[in-house]
């Protein structure tokens, strides 16, 4: 919602382009089957997109609306997702605009109580966090979707319907310069939490919702504060409710502050209340300069995710399929997540470089995802906004307690998480292989990262295949692991070999410089230890030293094989 | 669980007791968690605390 005479995309900050519908070729009786249809062109759907194109894939993305997201919503985006938004191409305009940041605070009454500090080790190329509203983040992925061949981007053009058969996708779609019926091979949904693909094909999220409301609402002022989450327990500026403040570019700050019990929601999102509650909120943090009011919606936490991300050919991606509460900024980057999960099996399947029993592996993998962020944002919602008398008194002796003790505060930690880890995966056939190694990314973990003399980082060199990485501690690889990497090249034509800490490259393997072995370190490897891993970065394997047979059965089983 | 000796226990109730009255009706509930909450932290045994919270629970009128 937007102050009272400004119309819905009447933004203090970003002006809204208004796309027209396209004369499509299936109004003129093209029967076309397309092998991808994308279902809303949110971050999550253009993302999807961008992936596939990625791989060379054609897509039609369709979207009823005609211009972007009408506020900021998803700020947060992660280090995994940087990484994504780097491999389809995207991620420079996110680095230029974004605001980085890794600290946060949380205050008790007023005082702090807590500091959070996310990991950040050297070898990072990005930091843990950055905050961009959510139309930028949709413009700059729209850049690139424009950008490309690929990409059949049609807006203004709403889904009317859908029906599942056998070979593919059949939907009727309803735009301004006709109705017409469209194939596809493959449909993704990302059309977001009230999903109309879920609804038309009679599937449910299922799952708790919590008592908490809250506010969030956009401001511009002049504030000078360093970009940081602070939360506040039990502030003056809004008794009885939590209130959370981020920074975002264009001086645009959002506020999220609590309903208190019983509040009713038509009276807390009525203009004059928001702006006492927000001007509350900013004279308790000492700001006394004037500040515009941008922007605002509402939000309860839910927990709600589809049995199944996959019914037939249509696969369930972002918040069609699950629905997480903000507090650990997983909605957008799970979503994300997802895209590029879905995105790389589809497009090699497409390719027929991977058997379709690939696409299997999406719904357990992203769903796993899922249900972990709702084990850890069952606990952080239950702190933020506390169900019961008895999670709020616990809340209140142990907030209460952080004042002057140590070991409370951690309980104020709002476990932003960290990316999930594929080691139940099917496509993470050997994970008892952790057990040799003392240290490094366990199995089905996203890679680490590394920094290289030039400045330039391990991950830039990864492949849209699977890519090995083969230490080589200062030597040559030898006949047993060459002859690994040459048929690994046989298995996945797309396979990339990195020799880390070798000499000089051999044929089809890059040689990667680690003299002073920080590469080996953040893997705790050997001369000898080979990882695998995945087009989305994740740690297929890892083995101290090369084992063949069981290195080329994860990448086939990567590739859809049979039989793990 | 390491019992006390009596005449300390006997100390210990007169302890909170006293400690209930001074922080009043309004912040007993309050006082008692954080109390909770320290004990605890102090006890170092999660087995040993919810035997103890069951034990409190137990026969609750």
């Amino acid at each position: 919602m937007r102050p009272a005479g400004k119309g819905a995309l009447d933004s203090l900050y970003f002006d809204y382009p208004i796309f027209k519908a396209r004369r499509v070729p299936e109004l003129d009786g093209a029967t076309t089957r397309h092998p991808v249809l994308i279902v809303g062109a949110g971050p999550i759907g253009m993302t999807a997109a961008l992936v596939l194109a990625r791989y060379g894939i054609r897509a039609v993305l369709i979207d009823r609306k005609d211009t972007f997201n009408d506020g900021s919503r998803a700020i947060c985006i992660a280090r995994p997702s940087m990484h994504i938004l780097e491999r389809i191409g995207a991620v420079a305009p996110f680095v230029e605009k974004a605001l980085g940041w890794r600290s946060g605070r949380s205050y008790y009454r007023g005082e702090q109580i807590f500091r959070l500090e996310m990991p950040h080790p050297p070898g990072e190329k990005y930091l843990p966090m950055y905050n961009l509203q959510q139309q930028y983040i949709e413009k700059f992925l729209h850049d690139a979707v424009a950008a490309s061949d690929l990409i059949d981007m049609r807006w203004q053009s709403e889904l009317a319907g859908v029906e599942c058969h056998a070979d593919g996708v059949s939907v009727r779609v309803s735009s301004p310069e006709g109705d017409y019926r469209l194939n596809a091979s493959y449909v993704l949904a990302a059309d977001g939490a009230r999903s109309p693909v879920r609804s038309m094909l009679g599937l449910r999220l299922k799952g708790d919702n919590y008592e908490g409301r809250y506010v969030i609402a956009d401001i511009r002022m002049d504030h000078d504060f360093p970009t940081e989450r602070r939360a506040f327990f039990e502030p003056s500026g809004n008794p009885g409710g939590t209130v959370l403040i981020h920074r975002q570019p264009d001086d645009i700050w959002r506020v999220d502050y609590q309903l208190r019990e019983g509040e009713s929601e038509e009276d807390a999102i009525r203009e004059e209340n928001i702006r006492a509650r927000v001007g509350a909120i900013l004279a308790d943090i000492g700001y006394a300069k004037p500040w515009e009011l941008e922007w605002w919606s509402i939000y309860s936490a839910n927990t709600l995710c589809l049995d199944d991300y996959r019914h037939e050919r249509v696969f369930f991606i972002g918040d069609s399929a699950h629905i997480v509460p903000i507090f650990g900024v997983r909605g957008l980057n799970n979503g994300l997540a997802d895209a590029e999960n879905i995105g790389w099996k589809l497009a090699l399947v497409l390719h027929g470089e991977a058997d379709d029993r690939l696409l299997d592996s999406y719904s357990p993998e992203r769903r796993g995802a899922t249900l972990d962020v709702f084990a850890n944002a069952t606990k952080s919602t239950r702190f933020m906004t506390p169900p019961t008398r008895g999670w709020q008194l616990a809340r209140e002796a142990a907030l209460s307690l952080s004042l002057r003790h140590e070991f409370p505060r951690g309980l104020a930690n709002p476990r932003q998480m960290q990316p999930y880890t594929y080691a139940e995966s099917r496509l993470t056939p050997h994970p008892a292989r952790d057990a040799e190694f003392a240290g490094g990314p366990l199995c089905g973990s996203a890679a680490p990262n590394a920094e290289i003399a030039d400045g330039s980082h391990l991950l830039d060199y990864a492949g849209n295949g699977m890519t090995a990485l083969l230490f080589c501690g200062g030597g040559q690889p030898d006949a047993e692991q060459a002859a690994l990497l040459a048929q690994l090249g046989r298995v996945d034509k797309r396979s990339v070999a990195l020799l880390i800490g070798a000499d000089h490259p051999q044929t089809g393997a890059k040689a990667i410089p680690d003299r002073d072995r920080s590469i080996a370190r953040v893997f705790a490897a050997e001369p000898g230890t080979f990882y695998l891993l995945r087009p989305d970065l994740h740690i297929a394997g890892r083995w101290k030293t090369v084992v063949p047979g069981e290195i080329l059965r994860a990448a086939t089983i990567c590739l859809g094989s049979e039989t793990p | 669980m390491s019992a006390m000796p009596f005449e300390d226990f006997e100390t210990a109730y007169e302890t909170l007791a006293m400690a209930i009255d001074t922080a009043g009706p309004e912040r007993e509930a309050l006082f008692l968690t954080r109390l909770a909450l320290v004990l605890g932290h102090e006890l170092g045994d999660v087995t040993a605390f919810r035997n103890a919270v069951k034990a409190a629970l137990e026969g609750l009128e």
